[in-house]
Protein backbone atom coordinates (compact mmCIF):
# COMPACT_ATOMS: atom_id res chain seq x y z
CA UNK A 1 0.00 0.00 0.00
CA UNK A 2 2.74 2.30 0.64
CA UNK A 3 4.59 1.48 -2.31
CA UNK A 4 1.21 2.29 -4.08
CA UNK A 5 0.78 5.57 -2.58
CA UNK A 6 4.60 6.66 -3.48
CA UNK A 7 3.95 5.21 -6.94
CA UNK A 8 0.89 7.84 -7.45
CA UNK A 9 2.53 10.57 -5.63
CA UNK A 10 5.22 10.48 -7.92
CA UNK A 11 3.13 9.71 -11.13
CA UNK A 12 1.53 12.77 -10.26
CA UNK A 13 4.78 15.07 -10.05
CA UNK A 14 6.08 13.57 -13.66
CA UNK A 15 2.37 14.03 -15.08
CA UNK A 16 2.72 17.74 -13.61
CA UNK A 17 5.45 17.75 -16.05
CA UNK A 18 3.96 15.88 -19.11
CA UNK A 19 0.37 18.19 -18.48
CA UNK A 20 3.06 21.45 -18.83
CA UNK A 21 4.59 20.09 -21.81
CA UNK A 22 1.40 18.91 -23.54
CA UNK A 23 0.10 22.02 -22.38
CA UNK A 24 2.23 24.13 -24.81
CA UNK A 25 1.50 21.17 -27.74
CA UNK A 26 -1.61 22.50 -27.41
CA UNK A 27 -1.40 26.39 -27.44
CA UNK A 28 0.32 25.97 -31.07
CA UNK A 29 -2.11 23.44 -32.24
CA UNK A 30 -4.80 25.84 -31.63
CA UNK A 31 -2.87 29.04 -32.77
CA UNK A 32 -1.53 27.51 -35.89
CA UNK A 33 -3.15 23.66 -36.12
CA UNK A 34 0.72 22.21 -36.38
CA UNK A 35 1.93 19.60 -34.19
CA UNK A 36 5.37 20.99 -32.86
CA UNK A 37 7.36 17.94 -33.01
CA UNK A 38 10.64 20.20 -32.61
CA UNK A 39 9.23 20.79 -28.68
CA UNK A 40 11.81 18.43 -27.07
CA UNK A 41 14.66 19.59 -29.03
CA UNK A 42 13.69 23.36 -28.59
CA UNK A 43 13.52 22.66 -24.58
CA UNK A 44 16.64 21.13 -24.37
CA UNK A 45 18.14 23.73 -26.26
CA UNK A 46 16.83 25.79 -23.34
CA UNK A 47 17.74 23.36 -20.51
CA UNK A 48 21.65 24.05 -22.11
CA UNK A 49 21.40 27.72 -21.95
CA UNK A 50 20.17 27.19 -18.24
CA UNK A 51 22.99 25.02 -17.98
CA UNK A 52 25.38 27.48 -19.26
CA UNK A 53 24.32 30.55 -17.02
CA UNK A 54 24.20 28.31 -14.19
CA UNK A 55 28.08 27.18 -14.74
CA UNK A 56 28.72 31.16 -15.60
CA UNK A 57 26.87 32.84 -12.30
CA UNK A 58 26.82 29.82 -10.01
CA UNK A 59 23.21 30.89 -9.53
CA UNK A 60 20.67 27.93 -10.10
CA UNK A 61 17.74 30.53 -10.37
CA UNK A 62 19.49 33.08 -13.03
CA UNK A 63 20.02 30.06 -15.15
CA UNK A 64 16.15 29.03 -14.78
CA UNK A 65 15.25 32.23 -15.57
CA UNK A 66 17.45 32.02 -18.95
CA UNK A 67 15.76 29.08 -20.02
CA UNK A 68 12.44 30.60 -19.83
CA UNK A 69 13.66 33.65 -21.88
CA UNK A 70 15.67 31.50 -24.17
CA UNK A 71 12.90 29.33 -24.42
CA UNK A 72 10.50 32.59 -25.33
CA UNK A 73 12.86 34.00 -27.92
CA UNK A 74 13.46 30.36 -29.63
CA UNK A 75 9.77 29.78 -29.95
CA UNK A 76 9.43 33.19 -31.76
CA UNK A 77 12.52 32.79 -33.65
CA UNK A 78 11.09 29.20 -34.90
CA UNK A 79 7.87 30.67 -35.57
CA UNK A 80 9.05 34.03 -37.98
CA UNK A 81 12.06 32.38 -39.68
CA UNK A 82 10.86 28.73 -40.22
CA UNK A 83 7.16 28.07 -40.16
CA UNK A 84 5.94 31.25 -41.69
CA UNK A 85 7.88 30.48 -44.41
CA UNK A 86 6.36 27.23 -44.97
CA UNK A 87 3.86 26.34 -47.47
CA UNK A 88 0.82 25.34 -44.90
CA UNK A 89 -1.46 23.88 -47.56
CA UNK A 90 -0.59 20.79 -46.87
CA UNK A 91 -0.12 19.73 -42.96
CA UNK A 92 2.88 17.14 -44.10
CA UNK A 93 5.08 19.91 -44.56
CA UNK A 94 5.18 21.87 -41.46
CA UNK A 95 5.88 18.28 -39.33
CA UNK A 96 8.64 17.36 -41.79
CA UNK A 97 10.05 20.61 -40.73
CA UNK A 98 9.83 20.50 -37.46
CA UNK A 99 11.80 17.35 -37.91
CA UNK A 100 14.30 18.76 -39.87
CA UNK A 101 14.72 21.09 -37.29
CA UNK A 102 14.73 18.50 -34.31
CA UNK A 103 18.05 17.00 -36.22
CA UNK A 104 19.17 20.40 -36.22
CA UNK A 105 18.97 21.64 -32.99
CA UNK A 106 20.17 18.22 -31.49
CA UNK A 107 23.56 18.05 -33.77
CA UNK A 108 24.37 21.71 -32.68
CA UNK A 109 23.98 20.99 -29.13
CA UNK A 110 25.51 17.54 -29.35
CA UNK A 111 28.50 20.07 -31.23
CA UNK A 112 28.58 22.43 -28.75
CA UNK A 113 28.27 20.65 -25.30
CA UNK A 114 29.12 17.49 -26.46
CA UNK A 115 27.03 14.00 -26.65
CA UNK A 116 27.64 13.03 -22.92
CA UNK A 117 25.16 13.61 -19.90
CA UNK A 118 26.13 16.68 -18.11
CA UNK A 119 24.77 17.09 -14.37
CA UNK A 120 21.48 18.56 -13.86
CA UNK A 121 21.08 20.72 -10.59
CA UNK A 122 17.46 20.90 -8.35
CA UNK A 123 16.81 23.71 -6.04
CA UNK A 124 15.49 21.81 -3.62
CA UNK A 125 16.58 18.33 -2.55
CA UNK A 126 14.69 15.52 -4.10
CA UNK A 127 15.03 13.03 -1.21
CA UNK A 128 11.00 12.37 -0.24
CA UNK A 129 9.70 13.44 3.17
CA UNK A 130 8.24 10.74 5.50
CA UNK A 131 4.87 11.00 6.94
CA UNK A 132 3.99 8.73 9.80
CA UNK A 133 6.97 5.86 8.24
CA UNK A 134 5.23 6.48 4.52
CA UNK A 135 7.71 7.94 2.36
CA UNK A 136 5.75 10.56 0.04
CA UNK A 137 7.03 13.59 -1.54
CA UNK A 138 10.11 15.65 -1.89
CA UNK A 139 10.71 19.54 -1.48
CA UNK A 140 11.21 19.40 -4.98
CA UNK A 141 8.10 17.53 -6.36
CA UNK A 142 6.49 20.38 -4.19
CA UNK A 143 8.42 22.95 -6.05
CA UNK A 144 6.99 20.94 -9.59
CA UNK A 145 3.45 20.98 -8.20
CA UNK A 146 3.53 24.34 -7.30
CA UNK A 147 5.63 25.77 -10.63
CA UNK A 148 3.39 23.37 -13.11
CA UNK A 149 0.08 25.29 -11.35
CA UNK A 150 1.07 28.62 -11.04
CA UNK A 151 2.21 28.48 -14.97
CA UNK A 152 -1.02 26.67 -16.11
CA UNK A 153 -3.30 29.56 -14.06
CA UNK A 154 -1.26 32.35 -15.69
CA UNK A 155 -2.30 30.77 -19.38
CA UNK A 156 -5.45 30.58 -18.20
CA UNK A 157 -5.72 33.75 -16.94
CA UNK A 158 -4.39 35.57 -20.15
CA UNK A 159 -6.10 34.01 -22.80
CA UNK A 160 -9.74 34.19 -20.71
CA UNK A 161 -8.93 37.64 -18.73
CA UNK A 162 -7.01 40.16 -20.75
CA UNK A 163 -6.94 41.66 -24.36
CA UNK A 164 -3.97 40.47 -25.80
CA UNK A 165 -5.91 36.99 -24.76
CA UNK A 166 -8.85 37.77 -26.52
CA UNK A 167 -6.75 39.10 -29.86
CA UNK A 168 -5.12 35.45 -29.28
CA UNK A 169 -8.28 33.37 -29.39
CA UNK A 170 -9.92 35.47 -32.09
CA UNK A 171 -6.85 34.96 -34.42
CA UNK A 172 -6.75 31.26 -33.81
CA UNK A 173 -10.54 30.94 -34.72
CA UNK A 174 -10.43 33.03 -37.67
CA UNK A 175 -7.66 35.02 -39.18
CA UNK A 176 -9.01 36.63 -41.56
CA UNK A 177 -11.61 38.44 -39.84
CA UNK A 178 -9.67 39.04 -37.09
CA UNK A 179 -7.30 41.32 -39.49
CA UNK A 180 -10.20 43.37 -40.27
CA UNK A 181 -10.85 43.88 -36.60
CA UNK A 182 -7.40 45.03 -36.42
CA UNK A 183 -5.79 42.39 -34.98
CA UNK A 184 -2.14 41.92 -35.65
CA UNK A 185 -2.54 37.89 -36.51
CA UNK A 186 0.78 37.14 -37.94
CA UNK A 187 2.49 38.59 -34.35
CA UNK A 188 -0.71 36.80 -32.04
CA UNK A 189 1.09 33.80 -33.69
CA UNK A 190 4.53 34.23 -32.99
CA UNK A 191 3.37 35.16 -29.49
CA UNK A 192 1.41 31.52 -29.33
CA UNK A 193 4.53 30.05 -29.64
CA UNK A 194 6.82 31.70 -27.79
CA UNK A 195 4.31 30.94 -25.06
CA UNK A 196 4.15 27.46 -26.08
CA UNK A 197 7.81 27.07 -26.10
CA UNK A 198 8.46 29.09 -22.76
CA UNK A 199 6.21 27.08 -21.54
CA UNK A 200 8.22 23.79 -23.08
CA UNK A 201 11.41 25.11 -21.62
CA UNK A 202 9.86 25.25 -18.07
CA UNK A 203 8.70 21.34 -18.41
CA UNK A 204 12.28 20.48 -19.51
CA UNK A 205 13.48 22.28 -16.01
CA UNK A 206 11.82 20.72 -14.64
CA UNK A 207 11.56 17.08 -15.41
CA UNK A 208 15.47 17.11 -17.15
CA UNK A 209 17.27 16.75 -13.08
CA UNK A 210 14.61 13.59 -12.50
CA UNK A 211 16.45 11.58 -14.95
CA UNK A 212 20.01 10.85 -16.06
CA UNK A 213 20.63 14.19 -16.60
CA UNK A 214 21.26 16.97 -19.49
CA UNK A 215 21.55 15.19 -23.01
CA UNK A 216 20.50 16.49 -26.77
CA UNK A 217 18.22 13.65 -26.69
CA UNK A 218 17.15 14.18 -23.02
CA UNK A 219 13.38 15.20 -23.74
CA UNK A 220 12.81 12.56 -26.46
CA UNK A 221 10.92 10.36 -24.39
CA UNK A 222 9.12 13.03 -22.44
CA UNK A 223 7.92 14.88 -25.85
CA UNK A 224 6.26 10.83 -26.81
CA UNK A 225 4.98 10.99 -23.09
CA UNK A 226 3.40 14.72 -23.17
CA UNK A 227 2.70 14.03 -27.27
CA UNK A 228 0.34 10.83 -25.96
CA UNK A 229 -0.90 13.33 -22.90
CA UNK A 230 -2.18 15.77 -25.44
CA UNK A 231 -3.89 13.08 -27.65
CA UNK A 232 -4.93 11.44 -24.69
CA UNK A 233 -7.08 15.17 -23.97
CA UNK A 234 -7.61 15.63 -27.29
CA UNK A 235 -5.08 18.20 -29.00
CA UNK A 236 -7.77 20.81 -29.08
CA UNK A 237 -8.23 21.17 -25.45
CA UNK A 238 -6.05 22.66 -22.35
CA UNK A 239 -8.31 20.75 -19.58
CA UNK A 240 -7.83 17.33 -21.58
CA UNK A 241 -4.04 18.78 -21.92
CA UNK A 242 -3.37 18.59 -17.85
CA UNK A 243 -5.59 15.41 -17.26
CA UNK A 244 -3.87 13.57 -20.18
CA UNK A 245 -0.20 14.88 -18.64
CA UNK A 246 -1.52 13.37 -15.28
CA UNK A 247 -2.75 10.48 -16.10
CA UNK A 248 -0.06 9.29 -18.38
CA UNK A 249 2.64 10.03 -15.34
CA UNK A 250 0.75 8.32 -13.27
CA UNK A 251 0.46 5.39 -15.68
CA UNK A 252 4.38 4.87 -16.43
CA UNK A 253 4.83 5.46 -12.80
CA UNK A 254 2.61 2.47 -12.19
CA UNK A 255 4.33 0.55 -15.32
CA UNK A 256 7.92 1.37 -14.27
CA UNK A 257 6.99 0.53 -10.29
CA UNK A 258 5.26 -2.49 -10.91
CA UNK A 259 6.67 -4.27 -14.71
CA UNK A 260 10.09 -2.45 -14.39
CA UNK A 261 11.55 0.96 -16.08
CA UNK A 262 12.26 -0.85 -19.23
CA UNK A 263 9.23 -1.06 -20.10
CA UNK A 264 8.04 2.44 -19.89
CA UNK A 265 8.58 3.44 -23.48
CA UNK A 266 6.81 0.40 -24.67
CA UNK A 267 3.98 1.43 -22.48
CA UNK A 268 3.11 4.87 -23.87
CA UNK A 269 3.55 3.96 -27.22
CA UNK A 270 1.21 1.20 -26.76
CA UNK A 271 -1.53 3.74 -24.58
CA UNK A 272 -0.76 6.14 -27.84
CA UNK A 273 -1.85 3.85 -30.00
CA UNK A 274 -4.87 2.82 -28.16
CA UNK A 275 -5.87 6.44 -27.76
CA UNK A 276 -5.05 6.51 -31.24
CA UNK A 277 -7.26 3.34 -32.39
CA UNK A 278 -10.29 3.87 -29.94
CA UNK A 279 -10.79 7.69 -30.00
CA UNK A 280 -8.25 9.50 -32.23
CA UNK A 281 -10.39 12.97 -30.98
CA UNK A 282 -9.28 12.77 -27.58
CA UNK A 283 -10.86 11.91 -24.21
CA UNK A 284 -12.19 16.37 -24.64
CA UNK A 285 -12.72 16.60 -28.06
CA UNK A 286 -15.48 18.62 -28.66
CA UNK A 287 -18.81 17.41 -29.74
CA UNK A 288 -18.51 18.69 -33.41
CA UNK A 289 -21.81 18.25 -35.95
CA UNK A 290 -20.87 17.36 -39.08
CA UNK A 291 -22.86 20.17 -42.06
CA UNK A 292 -24.52 17.73 -44.68
CA UNK B 1 -11.24 68.41 -50.89
CA UNK B 2 -14.42 66.53 -49.52
CA UNK B 3 -14.56 64.63 -45.80
CA UNK B 4 -15.34 60.81 -45.67
CA UNK B 5 -14.41 58.07 -48.57
CA UNK B 6 -14.10 58.66 -51.67
CA UNK B 7 -12.82 56.29 -55.00
CA UNK B 8 -11.30 58.03 -57.80
CA UNK B 9 -11.91 56.14 -61.29
CA UNK B 10 -10.90 52.89 -59.64
CA UNK B 11 -10.10 49.88 -61.79
CA UNK B 12 -9.24 46.32 -60.99
CA UNK B 13 -8.87 43.36 -62.87
CA UNK B 14 -8.56 39.60 -62.00
CA UNK B 15 -5.86 38.00 -64.71
CA UNK B 16 -8.34 38.68 -68.07
CA UNK B 17 -11.45 39.92 -65.99
CA UNK B 18 -12.07 43.29 -65.11
CA UNK B 19 -13.98 43.39 -61.85
CA UNK B 20 -13.88 47.14 -61.24
CA UNK B 21 -14.01 49.62 -64.11
CA UNK B 22 -13.41 53.56 -63.85
CA UNK B 23 -15.45 53.04 -60.25
CA UNK B 24 -15.77 56.52 -58.72
CA UNK B 25 -17.65 57.09 -55.18
CA UNK B 26 -18.09 58.58 -52.48
CA UNK B 27 -19.33 58.15 -48.66
CA UNK B 28 -19.41 61.73 -46.82
CA UNK B 29 -20.07 62.11 -43.02
CA UNK B 30 -23.54 61.05 -41.98
CA UNK B 31 -24.68 59.91 -45.84
CA UNK B 32 -25.99 56.34 -45.85
CA UNK B 33 -24.62 55.12 -49.60
CA UNK B 34 -25.90 52.10 -51.25
CA UNK B 35 -24.18 49.57 -53.64
CA UNK B 36 -26.54 47.55 -55.70
CA UNK B 37 -25.92 45.52 -59.31
CA UNK B 38 -26.72 42.05 -60.82
CA UNK B 39 -24.24 39.45 -59.31
CA UNK B 40 -21.09 39.47 -60.24
CA UNK B 41 -21.27 43.48 -60.62
CA UNK B 42 -17.95 44.05 -58.53
CA UNK B 43 -20.21 44.85 -54.94
CA UNK B 44 -18.12 42.32 -53.08
CA UNK B 45 -14.91 43.46 -54.96
CA UNK B 46 -15.67 47.03 -53.97
CA UNK B 47 -15.85 46.35 -50.75
CA UNK B 48 -12.32 44.08 -50.64
CA UNK B 49 -10.88 47.39 -52.14
CA UNK B 50 -11.31 49.54 -49.79
CA UNK B 51 -10.71 46.88 -47.07
CA UNK B 52 -7.52 46.52 -48.71
CA UNK B 53 -7.88 42.62 -49.64
CA UNK B 54 -7.51 43.71 -53.28
CA UNK B 55 -5.83 46.42 -54.56
CA UNK B 56 -6.43 49.05 -57.08
CA UNK B 57 -4.69 48.61 -60.44
CA UNK B 58 -5.78 51.85 -61.30
CA UNK B 59 -7.30 54.55 -59.80
CA UNK B 60 -7.25 56.17 -56.53
CA UNK B 61 -8.94 56.01 -52.53
CA UNK B 62 -8.81 59.02 -50.36
CA UNK B 63 -10.30 59.22 -46.89
CA UNK B 64 -10.76 62.88 -45.67
CA UNK B 65 -8.70 64.04 -48.39
CA UNK B 66 -5.63 62.15 -47.74
CA UNK B 67 -4.64 59.18 -49.71
CA UNK B 68 -5.74 55.55 -48.84
CA UNK B 69 -4.04 52.79 -49.34
CA UNK B 70 -5.62 50.26 -46.90
CA UNK B 71 -4.54 47.17 -45.49
CA UNK B 72 -6.81 44.76 -43.46
CA UNK B 73 -5.18 45.28 -40.16
CA UNK B 74 -4.73 48.84 -40.32
CA UNK B 75 -8.64 49.62 -41.34
CA UNK B 76 -10.14 49.96 -37.43
CA UNK B 77 -7.18 52.15 -36.70
CA UNK B 78 -8.24 54.57 -39.78
CA UNK B 79 -11.88 54.45 -38.33
CA UNK B 80 -13.59 51.89 -40.66
CA UNK B 81 -15.45 48.80 -39.49
CA UNK B 82 -16.54 46.30 -42.14
CA UNK B 83 -19.36 43.08 -41.79
CA UNK B 84 -19.06 40.05 -43.37
CA UNK B 85 -21.55 38.43 -45.75
CA UNK B 86 -22.89 35.69 -43.37
CA UNK B 87 -21.56 37.23 -39.96
CA UNK B 88 -18.31 35.82 -39.99
CA UNK B 89 -18.32 35.08 -35.73
CA UNK B 90 -15.94 33.60 -34.03
CA UNK B 91 -17.37 30.48 -32.73
CA UNK B 92 -15.24 29.76 -30.31
CA UNK B 93 -15.94 33.46 -28.42
CA UNK B 94 -18.77 34.40 -26.93
CA UNK B 95 -21.23 36.92 -27.85
CA UNK B 96 -19.62 39.21 -25.61
CA UNK B 97 -16.01 38.05 -26.56
CA UNK B 98 -16.70 38.62 -30.07
CA UNK B 99 -18.14 42.25 -29.54
CA UNK B 100 -14.77 42.98 -27.24
CA UNK B 101 -12.31 41.62 -30.07
CA UNK B 102 -14.38 43.95 -32.34
CA UNK B 103 -12.23 47.23 -30.47
CA UNK B 104 -9.45 44.79 -28.92
CA UNK B 105 -7.22 47.17 -31.25
CA UNK B 106 -7.75 50.06 -28.59
CA UNK B 107 -6.37 47.82 -26.11
CA UNK B 108 -2.81 49.49 -25.30
CA UNK B 109 -0.96 46.84 -22.93
CA UNK B 110 0.84 43.76 -24.34
CA UNK B 111 2.10 40.13 -22.79
CA UNK B 112 4.17 41.22 -20.13
CA UNK B 113 1.54 43.60 -18.30
CA UNK B 114 -0.96 40.68 -19.22
CA UNK B 115 1.34 37.65 -18.04
CA UNK B 116 2.00 39.86 -14.43
CA UNK B 117 -1.51 40.70 -14.06
CA UNK B 118 -0.63 44.31 -14.02
CA UNK B 119 -3.15 46.82 -13.46
CA UNK B 120 -2.84 48.31 -17.01
CA UNK B 121 -3.90 45.10 -18.48
CA UNK B 122 -6.77 44.82 -15.95
CA UNK B 123 -8.02 48.02 -16.58
CA UNK B 124 -7.98 47.84 -20.49
CA UNK B 125 -9.76 44.48 -20.09
CA UNK B 126 -12.19 46.05 -18.16
CA UNK B 127 -12.81 48.85 -20.10
CA UNK B 128 -12.95 46.61 -23.39
CA UNK B 129 -15.74 44.25 -21.38
CA UNK B 130 -18.02 47.63 -20.80
CA UNK B 131 -17.73 48.90 -23.63
CA UNK B 132 -18.76 45.95 -25.14
CA UNK B 133 -21.28 45.55 -22.61
CA UNK B 134 -22.50 49.10 -23.78
CA UNK B 135 -22.80 48.10 -27.57
CA UNK B 136 -25.18 44.99 -26.81
CA UNK B 137 -27.38 47.27 -24.77
CA UNK B 138 -27.68 49.48 -27.51
CA UNK B 139 -28.71 47.04 -30.32
CA UNK B 140 -30.92 45.03 -27.45
CA UNK B 141 -29.11 42.05 -27.54
CA UNK B 142 -27.51 41.99 -23.62
CA UNK B 143 -29.10 38.98 -23.25
CA UNK B 144 -27.21 37.03 -25.16
CA UNK B 145 -23.52 38.08 -24.02
CA UNK B 146 -22.81 34.74 -22.66
CA UNK B 147 -23.97 32.99 -25.40
CA UNK B 148 -21.73 30.75 -28.21
CA UNK B 149 -23.32 32.62 -31.56
CA UNK B 150 -23.32 28.71 -32.83
CA UNK B 151 -26.82 28.48 -30.38
CA UNK B 152 -28.27 31.66 -31.72
CA UNK B 153 -31.13 32.46 -34.29
CA UNK B 154 -29.60 34.15 -37.19
CA UNK B 155 -30.89 37.63 -37.16
CA UNK B 156 -29.42 37.91 -33.66
CA UNK B 157 -26.70 36.42 -35.62
CA UNK B 158 -26.37 39.34 -37.65
CA UNK B 159 -26.76 42.16 -35.25
CA UNK B 160 -23.83 40.65 -33.46
CA UNK B 161 -21.63 40.92 -36.02
CA UNK B 162 -23.10 44.53 -36.50
CA UNK B 163 -22.48 45.04 -32.84
CA UNK B 164 -18.54 43.66 -33.73
CA UNK B 165 -18.39 46.18 -36.59
CA UNK B 166 -19.96 49.18 -34.16
CA UNK B 167 -17.69 48.41 -31.13
CA UNK B 168 -14.47 49.69 -33.26
CA UNK B 169 -15.82 53.01 -33.11
CA UNK B 170 -15.99 53.23 -36.82
CA UNK B 171 -16.82 56.44 -38.93
CA UNK B 172 -17.61 55.01 -42.08
CA UNK B 173 -19.18 51.23 -41.63
CA UNK B 174 -19.02 48.90 -44.66
CA UNK B 175 -22.60 46.42 -44.62
CA UNK B 176 -21.99 43.71 -46.48
CA UNK B 177 -25.15 42.23 -47.35
CA UNK B 178 -26.45 42.55 -43.79
CA UNK B 179 -30.17 41.67 -44.52
CA UNK B 180 -28.83 38.42 -46.38
CA UNK B 181 -31.30 35.53 -44.92
CA UNK B 182 -33.26 37.58 -42.79
CA UNK B 183 -37.52 37.82 -42.39
CA UNK B 184 -39.26 40.78 -43.22
CA UNK B 185 -39.98 41.84 -39.76
CA UNK B 186 -36.30 41.30 -38.77
CA UNK B 187 -35.53 43.24 -42.24
CA UNK B 188 -37.71 46.58 -41.38
CA UNK B 189 -35.25 46.44 -37.45
CA UNK B 190 -32.60 46.49 -39.41
CA UNK B 191 -33.46 49.70 -41.60
CA UNK B 192 -34.30 51.32 -39.05
CA UNK B 193 -30.97 50.75 -37.26
CA UNK B 194 -28.93 51.85 -40.19
CA UNK B 195 -31.24 54.90 -40.46
CA UNK B 196 -30.13 55.58 -36.82
CA UNK B 197 -26.57 55.24 -37.15
CA UNK B 198 -25.44 58.76 -38.83
CA UNK B 199 -27.33 60.46 -36.27
CA UNK B 200 -26.50 58.82 -33.29
CA UNK B 201 -25.44 61.19 -30.14
CA UNK B 202 -22.81 58.64 -29.91
CA UNK B 203 -20.09 57.46 -32.73
CA UNK B 204 -22.16 58.52 -35.56
CA UNK B 205 -21.06 56.65 -38.58
CA UNK B 206 -21.20 57.11 -42.15
CA UNK B 207 -22.82 53.90 -44.20
CA UNK B 208 -21.47 52.31 -47.42
CA UNK B 209 -23.94 49.24 -47.89
CA UNK B 210 -23.88 46.30 -50.54
CA UNK B 211 -27.51 44.55 -50.30
CA UNK B 212 -29.44 42.55 -52.90
CA UNK B 213 -32.44 43.43 -50.69
CA UNK B 214 -34.02 46.17 -52.70
CA UNK B 215 -36.48 47.29 -50.17
CA UNK B 216 -33.91 47.94 -47.30
CA UNK B 217 -31.85 49.36 -49.55
CA UNK B 218 -34.56 52.20 -51.46
CA UNK B 219 -35.53 52.35 -47.43
CA UNK B 220 -32.72 53.50 -45.78
CA UNK B 221 -30.10 55.19 -48.89
CA UNK B 222 -29.29 58.60 -49.25
CA UNK B 223 -27.72 57.79 -52.38
CA UNK B 224 -27.63 54.51 -54.43
CA UNK B 225 -24.82 53.24 -56.89
CA UNK B 226 -25.56 50.84 -59.37
CA UNK B 227 -23.23 48.83 -60.80
CA UNK B 228 -23.04 46.42 -63.94
CA UNK B 229 -20.40 44.84 -65.18
CA UNK B 230 -17.41 46.43 -62.99
CA UNK B 231 -18.90 50.06 -64.22
CA UNK B 232 -21.11 52.79 -62.53
CA UNK B 233 -24.38 52.78 -64.38
CA UNK B 234 -25.86 55.02 -62.62
CA UNK B 235 -25.95 56.84 -59.53
CA UNK B 236 -28.63 58.99 -57.41
CA UNK B 237 -31.59 59.39 -55.22
CA UNK B 238 -33.45 56.10 -54.42
CA UNK B 239 -36.42 57.89 -56.37
CA UNK B 240 -34.02 58.86 -59.18
CA UNK B 241 -32.05 55.03 -59.48
CA UNK B 242 -35.36 53.67 -59.47
CA UNK B 243 -36.98 54.99 -62.43
CA UNK B 244 -33.29 54.70 -64.28
CA UNK B 245 -33.37 53.12 -67.72
CA UNK B 246 -29.98 51.72 -67.67
CA UNK B 247 -30.87 50.30 -64.18
CA UNK B 248 -33.48 48.66 -65.13
CA UNK B 249 -31.69 47.27 -67.92
CA UNK B 250 -28.89 45.62 -65.72
CA UNK B 251 -31.80 43.90 -63.93
CA UNK B 252 -33.74 43.03 -66.77
CA UNK B 253 -30.65 41.84 -68.30
CA UNK B 254 -29.19 39.68 -65.28
CA UNK B 255 -33.01 37.97 -64.73
CA UNK B 256 -32.66 36.91 -68.76
CA UNK B 257 -29.23 35.69 -68.17
CA UNK B 258 -30.12 33.84 -65.34
CA UNK B 259 -33.03 32.30 -67.19
CA UNK B 260 -31.32 30.95 -70.38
Amino acid sequence: MDRFLFLTLDGLSRGAVYAAFALALVLIWRAGRIVNFAQGAMAVAAAYVAYSVTAATGSYWLGFAAALLAGLLLGAIVDVAVMRLVDHRSPLNPVIVALGLVLLIQAVLGMVYGNEYLPAQTPFSRTALTVGGTAVLSPYDLFVFATVGVVGAALVWVFTRTAIGLRMRAAAFAPEVSRLLGVNVGGMLTLGWALASGVGALAAMLVIPTGLGLHPHAMDLVFVSAFTAAVLGGLDSPPGAVVGGLGVGLLLSYVSGYAGGDLIPLAVLALLLTVLLLRPGGLFAPVTARRV
Amino acid sequence: MADGLALHQVGVRFGGLTALDDVSLTVGPGEVVGVIGPNGAGKTTLFNVVCGFVTAHTGTLTLDGRPLRPRPHRLTRLGIARTLQGTGLFAGLTVLENVMAGASHTARSGLLPALLGLPRSDRDERRLREHARAVLADLDITAYADAAPGTLPFAIRQRVALARALAARPRLLLLDEPAGGLGADDVDTLAELIRQLPHRATDPCAVLLVEHHMDLVMAVCDRIVVLDFGRVVATGSPEAVREDPAVVDAYLGAAVDEAA
